[in-house]
């Protein structure tokens, strides 16, 4: 009789494994997005049978709300004949599946191989507190913003750079666009405006050309 | 029968895998590589987060947020420069990827 918990991990590990060959593997970008959706989704739900709850819940909301979202505008919006990129896919597959097979040994040679330190288990830096005392995210945001407080604001600059970056990359000023420039409509006076030209008769006038005329804030 | 640290760790081993092989097997198509890079990093989340479960120590948790974040900060930044780079282009193919004038 196999319990819960373990016909969970093996739902939820097959799905993410499932969900990352069909990423990799589907023709339309669009379904390679969605199939990453599906990949954080029971990756969270991994993070939830460790106990990690506060990062399961943030996977959901940072990578499926946000990340995903973002490929999947970008991937809409580029105007892209993606037959043209898919071309040739097959004949990468041998050197791809060759690297991936002598990195899959590696992780199973070092996997075998491995085992931990003698005290590993008492040198803990934060030692979790049991579940039935404090639940996983009060656990963590005691850690975060006590001991790990510079980091944690340094992730946030990271996120600040990044959006500015991002801003800034994208950002295009359009020509032929008419703005409002509010300063260069304070800044105009009646004189620039218009003149008093003495006519003579018979004669004419000449409109003198001042500076500023003829252009229309 | 119990779920142990192993399994947890061949998942992730599974998915790192599958990561490298994507990028091999789109190399035309930049969308496809940042995603893969993605599944490599929630790759190395699950390790963090399995070491930090049957350790029983925060840290990995914590450090996992990071990854998360700079993960995040990285693909606004990746589609950013693949939006102005296919602006002028009028292609993400990878091959023709060699200069960034501007």
């Amino acid at each position: 009789m196999i319990s819960l918990p373990v016909l969970a991990f093996y739902l939820f590990a097959a799905a993410t494994i499932g969900a990352a060959v069909m990423v990799i593997s589907a023709k339309n970008p669009v379904h390679s997005v969605l199939w990453l959706i599906l990949a954080f989704f029971s990756a969270a739900g991994l993070f939830v049978l460790l106990g990690a709850e506060f990062l399961a819940m943030l996977l959901v909301i940072v990578y499926v709300g946000a990340v995903a979202v973002l490929f999947l505008f970008v991937v809409m919006m580029l105007n892209i004949n993606y037959e043209e990129l898919r071309e040739g896919a097959q004949s990468y597959l041998p050197i791809g599946g060759l690297v991936g097979v002598i990195l899959l040994i590696e992780l199973i040679m070092m996997g075998i191989s491995w085992q931990f330190g003698a005290d590993v288990t008492v040198n803990a830096a934060q030692p979790t507190p049991m579940l039935t005392e404090v639940q996983n995210t009060e656990a963590l945001g005691r850690v975060l913003y006590t001991d790990y407080i510079f980091i944690f604001q340094s992730a946030g600059l990271i996120l600040l750079v990044a959006m500015i970056g991002a801003i800034v990359l994208t950002h295009r000023t359009r020509s032929g666009v008419k703005r409002q420039s509010i300063a260069r409509q304070n800044a105009r006076r009646p004189e620039d405006a218009y003149g008093l030209v003495d006519a003579e008769v018979g004669a004419g006038a000449t409109i003198p050309t001042k500076k500023g005329q003829g252009e229309r804030p | 029968m119990i779920i142990g640290l192993g399994h947890y760790l061949t998942v992730a081993a599974i998915l790192f895998v599958l990561g490298i092989v994507g990028i091999f097997l789109n190399r035309k198509n930049v969308i496809i590589i940042l995603m893969s890079v993605e599944l490599m990093l929630l790759a190395v989340n699950i390790n963090f987060v399995a070491f930090s479960s049957y350790l029983n120590d925060l840290v990995g948790q914590v450090f996992a947020m990071f990854v998360l974040t700079v993960a995040a900060a990285e693909a606004a930044i990746g589609l950013a420069i693949l939006v102005i780079y296919f602006r002028g282009r009028g292609t993400i193919a990878v091959e023709d990827i060699n200069q960034m004038k501007g």
